[in-house]
């Protein structure tokens, strides 16, 4: 058995004779049991990477294991909710698990889908799908999701259509989902602040690149904002510097985590500070120049490379 | 008996895990909760919190590597012993009211007070684990 849900190598798709890649050489490794954000600006890709992974869409260039295997001998175990939720309007709430259920053969559990549809603030089970708003449909897809038991979950913008309220209750539904069966999920947001309490990897696209791919916590770790009189913030790599009063506040990638002090990152007149997740993002995505980085030590050098000299 | 419910402020700057581990400290010193009494299941505060499980687990090995609670196979998390509080009457804190009424003579205002007391905390306790 093998650890790792989702592991890609130079992944990259292109549509027709678009001149831009939507994805370019993505490597990154996601272990088994990790509830992932996949965050990124409006046309980051973020889609794309989901329906490959999902085994929906092929790639045009690199590799991509999901769970073990190709992602299309993966679907029975994997659960997907597209942004736009399709769902027959014509049918009941209770019909349409029932439909989650005959498709599902062997796996399916009714108790999971119904605590997640007729659980608190839920729906009525006679309703028409047609009747519901945006934030209940998302509801009723994310019933079917699971109802299905995945082993890995990938949801597009699943919060994007509900009020703070459902999207509190949903996200706890779904963390409990996964204390209680170890599912992995891979949830997209352009809003890093949503998800930030709720996911300990971090998958950040920009432009159709990987920008960041790791723990979170490793990679708060591997950064710090610091403040100082100068500009010069060696030896860490500064990946956004603005001005604040008469110096200047860095966001760097700190030069060696395990010899901090060492590294002098409290230098003169410095203060130090550990950036939020959203700090951390915001930055990076600010700098388009910012190195390539890759918490996860796997066997991706060349791409973290590749990826330092282009910038 | 209610079960305790962890209040996680985003903002506050302070690791997810940490409050847990300092919430329930808290309990545990105003006595909310006693040996044996059980912590809520991981599954419970994740669905109330929507915060991350593993950030509850690493709540939960902590306590239990500072001997505040122990894990039952099977059965959840559970109290092993009191935290002693500072009584609220106790010699301790007749000095400080004592102190805090000559810092006010002395013209310090409540956040210089606040500001000075944490400084002073800050380094008697220096190195310590929270």
């Amino acid at each position: 058995m093998t650890d790792t849900a989702i592991q890609a190598a130079g992944l990259g798709r292109r549509y027709g004779r678009r001149k831009r890649d939507v994805l370019a050489d993505c490597s990154f490794r996601l272990p088994k049991g990790r509830i992932c954000a996949l965050v990124g600006p409006n046309g980051a890709g973020k889609s794309t990477l989901l329906a490959i992974a999902a085994g929906l869409l092929k790639p045009t260039a690199g590799t991509v294991e999901v769970l073990g295997g190709p992602p299309t001998a993966a679907r029975s175990r994997i659960a997907y909710v597209a942004q736009h939720k399709p769902l027959h309007p014509q049918l009941t709430v209770a019909a349409t698990l029932r439909l989650g259920a005959e498709l599902n053969p062997g796996r399916w559990e009714q108790s999971a889908a119904e605590r997640i549809a007729y659980g608190t603030g839920g729906l009525e089970p006679k309703a028409k799908i047609r009747s519901l708003s945006g934030g209940q449909r998302t509801r009723v897809a994310l019933a079917l999701a699971f109802g299905k038991r995945p082993e890995l979950l990938l949801l597009d913008e699943p919060m994007a259509d509900l009020d703070p309220l459902a999207r509190h209750e949903l996200t706890g539904a779904l963390m409990a989902e996964a204390v209680e069966h170890g599912t992995t999920i891979v949830m997209s947001s352009h809003v890093v602040a949503e998800l930030e309490g709720s996911c300990d990897y971090l998958l950040l696209l920009q432009g159709g690149r990987m920008r960041l791919a790791g723990d979170t916590e490793e990679l708060l770790a591997a950064h710090a904002l610091l403040t100082g009189t100068g500009t010069d913030f060696a030896p860490h790599t500064v990946i956004e510097r603005r001005a604040s009063g008469r110096g200047h506040t860095a966001l760097v990638r700190v030069a060696d985590t395990t010899e901090e002090s060492a590294a002098g990152t409290t230098g003169p007149a410095r203060h130090r500070e550990q950036p939020t997740l959203e700090e951390l993002v915001l930055g990076h995505l600010r700098s388009h120049q910012a190195p390539a980085g890759d918490i996860d030590h796997t066997d991706h050098n060349d791409h973290t490379h590749q990826q330092e000299t282009a910038a | 008996m209610g079960v305790v419910e962890y209040r996680i402020d985003r903002r506050s700057g302070v690791a997810t895990y940490l409050q847990i581990v300092q919430q329930t400290k808290q309990a545990l010193r105003l006595g909310l909760l006693e040996p044996g009494d059980q912590l809520p299941t991981a599954r419970e505060v994740v669905e109330a919190t929507a915060i991350n499980p593993n950030t509850v687990l690493k709540a939960y090995r902590e306590l239990e590597r500072e001997g505040l609670v122990e894990a039952r196979r099977g059965l959840g998390t559970f109290v092993r012993r009191s935290l002693g509080s500072a009584p609220a009457e106790s010699p301790l804190r007749a000095e400080l009211v004592d102190w805090a009424g000559r810092a006010r003579a002395a013209g310090l205002d409540r956040d210089d007070v606040a500001a000075l007391f944490t400084a002073v905390l800050d380094e008697n306790f220096k190195g310590d684990k929270e």
